[in-house]
């Protein structure tokens, strides 16, 4: 069996080599561009974790913050004592094993259920480690002392990105990348069909939530102090959203075409005009709704189903003069 | 005489108040298409909704072989081997029609994935009637055709006992034909058949009994001439005037 | 026993925001998300109420209840109902409905922290204590209590009794059968929201006495009405107001015993055994 078609292999020829040159950046600078690089490309892999449970489904989930958090608070816990490599992995696993509970008690109900318990998510974890720490241990923060800079979190990234985008690209020509499109289709279809539809979401959820974790655990050297309420940011989950939907999550590298922008448009808003964050995520949310349904993607395929039309058009009046 | 393959003993079904299926008892021998028929809302889809595991009896058992399955979740009975088309036809609008043949047969009863199952696919849409079509998008397919994928699909997983719920519906007379005698031949190859039908033409020409609801209710069960004589059935589907 | 009746005395409160939200997601089927800002808000108008105009809150409520029922039924119509026309099927609707109403948070949320920073606030009103068997207990609170019961009261009567009420319920069990006995379901729809955003605001008012808030506590005073429409049964007043007694003693009974800092958790805890055991809600029938 070949692995991969001719088209596949230039898919995957070009995306090597645009991972190579956006990995030089830190060689030309390690100052501002480096830094919001840094951003973008923790979004990049936040959003398309995102997309890989919540594309297929529809389902809206708000839990990124709180498994960001665990990845973050898994890494300040064990640094001292623990191998980094092997802290990634306890981060995955923990926000997996968080995603597989939440998962079986709401993918079984109907997505408003699942809404609303993960709204609250990262604020019920940061109450309960906040509670463990003033409780049993003395100080209310930890410090995480690394010898990584900007550019080595840059570099676990893009990693992570990358093996996170091969992941979605295998689970899409997986049997559950197959499932998950029939649920996507029509769920009552799904499930007579044979596919243990509960299960098959619960899966791809912890998929989803491990990556998610792995990415606050890479970021854990980057806070140096890590104290509940900015491990659990809340803010992560809705722009996680914003990104992803603004992008389009038809397609796996959707979310990307959402992130850069803006995430750029957002450190802007944040350097000049802080008081008006909470406008442009309000706004950004009534632009998906009512302006861009499917994202920039949508508009971009129906940009090119226009442009094939009309070439189409063009080529038969050339015939009929 | 031949086994049972499927029997519902007392099966029941209530909506709050409202009993769609009371104490209903039949069963299904093994290689008979069966008609399932009765006026409008005396509960037949409930019935085929119950047997494919859509919703959980309120009481009663259904058994497949030997193995219970009221109750049971629907993905659990249709591994089972219990395939079935629905009423308002439902097809994967966004797959193309060899990929929604493909979907009822990667998961089900008798699976099959990659290659193997796009072949099969190929000869399932041929046999319906959909030669060639399999890269066609459905959306754009006419609703008889949508139908068809559908039997397909249902087909796809190789199952011992198909529901079909009036599947025959809205064909025109040539239509008609053809399906019944698609419907034949599948029984012919030994697939058990339970069929929900309002056209009694195909009642008569395929079953070879047929059970007659009314209000939820089991009012006849037998050979299909028989039943369909019989004064309480005529009652039940004119009125009492033409009793 | 004090922590029962706190708890109850918070109950009430609760019960009255989760009131107005099974209205507007039981209704007019908006999962409105943007319910808790359409709270702080109306903290914030008896705020400045009260200490621009020395205007009492109670009475204040005679000013921002309408103002609520307006901007909400112009919420609904202008951007609700969009929404509800060009939805496919309940699950685009809700999707829609969960983004939209965020958007609108962070709006309002935006323009309350402009407006008035990004602080705590609170003000003395009744500020007295009150002996009841050996406790006191702020009169505030108390007011605040028999306040919301008494609207609450008035909103069953209306349901109930009422013919526009009776055509309220019936959109609420089925849109469509209604349509077919000739009532006005769009229009229907819009008061249940304007309705449930009203009642929203009142409830905040009355939190604005006994309550230091500020222009970020929205969510979670969403959170917690979803939490009770759920666990009632959604559209079900009776069972809203059930479970937000519940919540409201479970509440004050794990910030007494365990941690004030716990009380999400408590939160959780609640909605999670809903979710496991009766996911139709207390009083809910099995879904069939
Ligand atoms: N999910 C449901 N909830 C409530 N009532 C239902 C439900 N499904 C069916 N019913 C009711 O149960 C009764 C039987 O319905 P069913 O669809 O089984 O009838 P049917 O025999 O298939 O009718 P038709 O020939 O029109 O298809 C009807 O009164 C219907 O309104
Ligand atoms: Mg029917």
């Amino acid at each position: 069996m070949t692995w991969l078609n001719e088209k596949e292999r230039r898919i995957a020829g070009f995306a090597a080599i645009a991972f190579g040159v956006v990995a030089l950046l830190p060689l030309v600078d390690q100052g501002y561009y480096l830094s919001i690089s840094v951003n973008i490309v923790m979004y990049v892999v936040l959003c398309t974790a995102w997309t890989l449970f919540s594309g297929p489904t529809h389902y809206i989930s708000l839990a990124t913050a709180a498994f960001f958090g665990i990845g973050t608070y898994t890494v300040a816990l064990g640094i001292d004592t623990v191998p980094f490599p092997l802290l990634l992995v306890i981060a995955a696993l923990a926000s997996g094993l968080l995603a597989c509970v939440v998962g079986i008690a709401t993918l079984r109900l109907s997505g408003i259920y699942f809404v609303i318990f993960t709204l609250g998510l990262a604020e019920l974890v940061r109450q309960v480690v906040t509670w463990l720490q003033t409780n049993f241990s003395s100080s209310l923060g930890l410090y995480v002392f690394t010898d990584f800079g900007e550019q080595h979190i840059y570099w676990m990234l893009l990693g992570l990105a990358a093996i996170v985008y091969i992941t979605g690209w295998l689970i899409n020509r997986s049997r559950l990348g197959f499932a998950m499109q029939i649920i996507g289709n029509d769920e009552t279809v799904a499930k007579h069909v044979g596919i243990d539809t509960a299960r098959a979401k619960v899966i791809l959820f912890i998929i989803s939530g491990a990556f998610i974790g792995i990415v606050g655990a890479i970021l854990a050297p980057r806070f140096s102090y890590v104290q509940p309420p900015s491990a659990f940011n809340p803010m992560i989950s809705f722009q996680v959203v914003i990104m992803a939907l603004l992008g389009g999550t038809k397609r796996i590298w959707g979310p990307l075409l959402g992130v850069i922008p803006f995430t750029i448009l957002f450190d802007q808003v944040t350097a000049y005009f802080p008081n008006h964050t909470s406008f442009v995520i309000g706004i950004a949310f009534m632009a998906i709704v009512y302006l861009l349904p499917q994202g920039v993607l949508g508009r971009l395929e129906d940009l090119v189903r226009l442009r094939k039309r009309f070439r189409m058009v063009s080529a038969e009046e050339g015939n009929n003069p | 005489m031949s086994a049972a393959i499927l029997s519902l003993d007392h099966a029941t079904k209530a909506f709050g108040g409202l009993i769609a299926v009371n104490d209903l008892s039949f069963s299904l021998q093994d290689g008979e298409l069966l008609g399932l028929i009765g006026p409008n809302g005396s509960g037949k889809t409930t019935v085929l909704n119950l047997i494919s595991g859509a919703l959980k009896p309120t009481s009663g058992s259904i058994s497949l072989g030997g193995t219970e399955i009221a109750g049971q979740p629907a993905h659990k009975i249709a591994r089972l081997g219990i395939a079935r088309t629905f009423q308002l036809v439902r097809i994967l609008p966004s797959l193309t029609a060899e990929q929604n043949v493909v979907a009822g047969g990667v998961f089900g009863h008798v699976r099959s994935w990659g290659v193997e199952a796009h072949d099969r696919a190929r000869l399932l849409l041929e046999r319906v009637g959909l030669s060639g079509r399999g890269d066609s998008p459905t959306s754009s397919m006419t609703y008889i055709d949508q139908k068809r994928l559908e039997l397909a699909r249902a087909l796809a997983a190789n199952p011992k006992v198909l529901l079909l719920d009036e599947w025959l519906a809205g064909l025109n007379p040539s239509e008609l034909k053809i399906g019944i005698d698609l419907i034949r031949e599948l029984r012919n190859d030994g697939i058990s058949i339970i069929m929900v039908e309002h056209v009694m033409d195909a009642i008569r020409s395929l079953c070879d009994r047929c059970v007659v609801m009314s209000s939820g209710l089991k009012i006849a069960d037998g050979d299909v001439h028989g039943v369909l004589a019989d004064p309480e059935v005529i009652r039940a589907y004119l009125g009492d005037d033409h009793a | 026993m004090s922590v029962i009746i706190s708890g109850l005395l918070l109950g009430g409160t609760y019960a009255l925001i989760a009131v107005g939200l099974t209205m507007q997601y039981g209704v007019s089927r908006i999962m409105n998300l943007a319910n808790g800002e359409n709270l702080v808000f109306a903290c914030f108008v008896a705020f400045w109420l009260f200490t621009t105009f020395a205007i009492n809150p109670i009475l204040g409520i005679v000013l921002i209840v309408p103002l609520a029922f307006v901007l909400n039924w112009l919420i609904y119509t202008y951007a609700m109902r969009p929404l509800v026309d060009r939805a496919k099927n309940r699950g685009q609707l809700e999707v829609d409905s969960i983004l939209a109403t965020f958007g609108l948070l962070f709006i309002l949320q935006g323009i309350m922290k402009l407006t008035f920073g990004g602080g705590y606030f609170n003000y003395n009103f009744l500020a007295v204590p009150v002996t009841i068997m050996g406790s006191n207990y702020g009169l505030n609170r108390i007011v605040a209590f028999i306040a919301a019961a008494v609207i609450a009261g008035a909103l069953y009567l209306f349901l109930n009794h009422t013919r526009y009420g009776t055509a309220i319920r019936a959109v609420a069990v089925d849109p469509v059968s209604a349509g077919l006995v000739a009532i006005d379901v769009p229009r229907a729809s819009a008061f249940a929201f304007a309705l449930g955003g009203a009642l929203t605001a009142a409830s905040g008012a009355l939190l604005s006495t006994f309550y230091t808030f500020n222009a970020d506590m929205g969510i979670i005073f969403t959170m917690k009405a979803l939490i009770i429409v759920i666990m009632g049964g959604v559209g079900d007043v009776r069972g809203a107001v059930l479970a937000a007694l519940l919540l409201g003693l479970a509440e004050t009974a794990v910030a007494t015993f365990i941690d004030p800092g716990l009380t999400i958790a408590a939160t959780y805890a609640l909605f999670m055994l809903v979710l496991l055991f009766r996911p139709q809600g207390i009083f809910g029938k099995r879904p069939s």
